[in-house]
């Protein structure tokens, strides 16, 4: 019983950070309703402008918050050079651009900082608590990710630019005629998500380490929480997220072996997408011919 | 290069100046292009003529592309998973049972096919973006799934095996027997490719692409199409798999990463996504670029790689084949009718 707790509580850590890659992935797919495929490599970019800090001796919640600040400009920048140019071309381009985009941010890492696994700082130590049932770092990864999503549940809900970008998203040709600038709300949309991933990106850094190709795992895992939650809902993707990461813990340890989890992620995704392709939060797709 | 000449498939065969008819032209090309690639292994050194050989695999693999994500618009980012299914087939025949290496190549296809007809399936379901994330996370799990297997697939250490010997009645050695192999079963799945998809067949693949819709009202069964599609694609790309199982002795779970799969991807970009000789110009390009790239440093070739997707995607969507046609059209105005499928689903 003490294990099986044990187990919940840290994948609610591990959940915490899918939670927040899926998130990003949902902001964006409810901008433009495309998924960003390059979403965990930005993160691991991100993760790497952090270390850079770190080791330059800045301290550590300096070096995140510059991270973050410098991953919002780097998502709008991306969205205006990148990612405009193709906003209403066809799913294939688009997907093409995305793969692009994942391809140069690995390539890029590795050629700067190397492929060599890096140690990554967590500010949370790492000293038992609650008996021995969660770590310090664990509750830190919690606490930081209920902390963002509780700062984007504020902006989206209360702040003018919150409710403009919400109107961007829904309804494009009605946001125009009010005045709103669509296309800087969907760049702004692909700022905050960058933001939101370096958080992921760096929350998670200390326990897969650094290196070019950690995010790929996390990615998948990631999509799972998002569709699983519901695509079209920020709320579901938290929620998959953290369903994602027990699971993961919990079939990890009692079902199968740990080398196949991935492959349960990927079941997940498929059965999911065929069963009930809104996820639990989702609405309904109706498409008109 | 190993058929470049080939190009003459795509449309600009049909030039009325000349005596010999479009069609006659066309085969001039093609055959020019064979006598090439029959002599090319006896004018380089046997690196160059291995290297040859896996810009042709590439380009079997590339065709299976081609057909799904080009043709009939269902995006796979995991066609990897295919090349490691034919891979893996035949090593484990030839390593487990001692069958002829020359007796796998069959099984591989087939199972990549049967494979592909049931992933063909779930993704009937999915439209583009869904379908593309699937295999995505295919491609992701691959490497995973292989090493798990360990018993059959012997784990990370992955298998080695011995490269065919070129028989007693062709003695051309090892490398020039394999560059053969590979020319004839390319010569093959393109003959059969072409014929496929210059045909009604290709025709309904296209229009499903387009227009879903208009395709069943014309009495398309998108559903059995759509699966074909799958298992055809992926029964080529099995079979460049168990070529390349071939080619390099060796199998192993980290040859199959996702950045296979997305290699794969680009070839078909740069080569022109729906377009037939396109394959051809993808197997060179993601053959020979990264290998003159990795002299600079050891992340330059998807450094180059990433570059290529986007200034393609931007700049030139059609790829070369579906550029090179598009240039020559335009020499020749008197030639109408553009080939629909040569323009692309990028656009």
């Amino acid at each position: 019983m003490g294990q099986l707790l044990q187990q919940v509580l840290s994948g609610l850590a591990t959940g915490a950070v899918y939670a927040s890659l899926a998130l990003a992935l949902v902001m964006i797919h409810q901008a433009t309703e495309s998924v960003n495929f390059a979403q965990g490599e930005m993160a691991m970019f991100s993760t790497y402008i952090a270390w850079m800090f770190v080791q330059a001796g800045v301290p550590f919640w300096i070096a995140f918050v510059l991270t973050v600040a410098i991953s919002f400009l780097g998502g709008v920048l991306i969205e205006r050079i990148l990612i405009r140019p193709v906003e209403s071309a066809p799913v294939l381009s688009q997907v093409i651009v995305f793969i692009g985009l994942l391809v140069i941010f690995n390539s890029t890492a590795g050629w700067i900082f190397t492929y060599t696994v890096q140690e990554f700082p967590s500010p949370f130590g790492d000293t038992p608590l609650l008996g021995d049932m969660i770590t310090s770092s664990e509750l830190g990864v919690i606490g930081v990710t209920l902390i963002v999503l509780a700062l984007l549940y504020v902006f989206f809900r209360f702040t003018p630019l919150g409710f403009a970008m919400r109107a961007a998203a829904q309804n494009p040709e009605s946001a125009r005629l009010v005045g709103i600038r669509v296309g800087w709300m969907l760049a702004i949309g692909w700022g905050l998500a960058a933001a939101v991933g370096a958080v992921a990106g760096i929350m998670v850094a200390p326990v897969l380490f650094l290196d070019p190709n950690m995010m790929s795992g996390v990615l998948l895992y990631a999509f799972a929480a998002a569709l699983l939650g519901g695509i079209s809902s920020p709320g579901g993707a938290v929620v998959g997220g953290l369903v994602v990461g027990v699971l993961e813990n919990l079939v990890g340890t009692y079902l199968i072996a740990t080398e196949l989890k991935l492959t349960v992620a990927l079941a997940v995704i498929i059965i999911i997408l065929v069963v009930k392709p809104s996820g639990l939060f989702g609405t309904v797709m109706v498409k008109r011919v | 290069m190993a058929g470049t000449g080939k190009i003459s498939d795509v449309d600009l065969a049909g030039s009325s100046a000349a005596a010999l008819s479009g069609d006659g032209w066309r085969w001039l090309g093609v055959l020019a292009a064979i006598a090439a690639a029959l002599a090319l292994p006896w004018l380089v050194s046997n690196y160059h003529v291995f290297q040859l050989t896996l810009a042709m695999i590439y380009a079997i693999a590339l065709l299976g592309l081609n057909l799904l994500t080009g043709y009939n618009g269902q995006i796979s980012l995991g066609h990897g998973a295919f090349f490691a299914i034919g891979g893996y087939t035949s090593a484990i025949l030839m390593h487990r049972w001692g069958v002829p290496y020359y007796l796998t190549i069959a099984p591989a296809g087939l199972l990549s096919f049967a494979i592909g007809v049931l992933l063909g399936l779930p993704a009937l379901r999915l439209e583009g973006l869904y379908l593309a994330l699937v295999t995505f996370s295919l491609a992701i799990a691959t490497p995973q799934v292989l090493k798990y297997f360990d018993s059959w697939s012997g784990g990370s250490q992955g298998i080695l095996l011995t490269k065919p010997a070129a028989p007693s009645w062709f003695p051309v050695g090892t490398d020039r027997w394999l560059y053969y192999l590979s020319l004839a079963l390319l010569l093959v799945v393109f003959w059969a490719g072409r014929n496929l998809l210059k045909s009604r067949t290709g025709r309904a693949l296209v229009a499903i692409r387009d227009h879903p819709i208009s395709a069943v009202a014309m009495g398309v069964n998108t559903a059995l199409y759509k699966t074909m599609a799958f298992g055809v694609s992926a029964l080529m790309t099995g079979i460049a798999g168990a070529l390349a199982a071939l080619a390099t002795a060796f199998v192993a779970p980290d040859s199959f990463s996702p950045f296979l799969s997305i290699s794969f991807i680009v070839g078909s970009v740069v080569g022109g996504i729906a377009t037939i000789p396109g394959a051809v110009f993808g197997g060179v390009f993601i053959q020979f670029v990264p290998n003159i790239a990795s002299d600079i440093s050891d992340a330059a070739p998807w450094a180059i790689y990433g570059l290529f997707l986007l200034a393609f995607m931007y700049l030139m969507p059609q790829g070369i084949a579906g550029t090179l046609a598009v240039l020559l059209r335009r020499l020749k105005p008197a030639r109408a009718a553009p080939a629909a499928a040569a323009r692309g689903p990028l656009q």
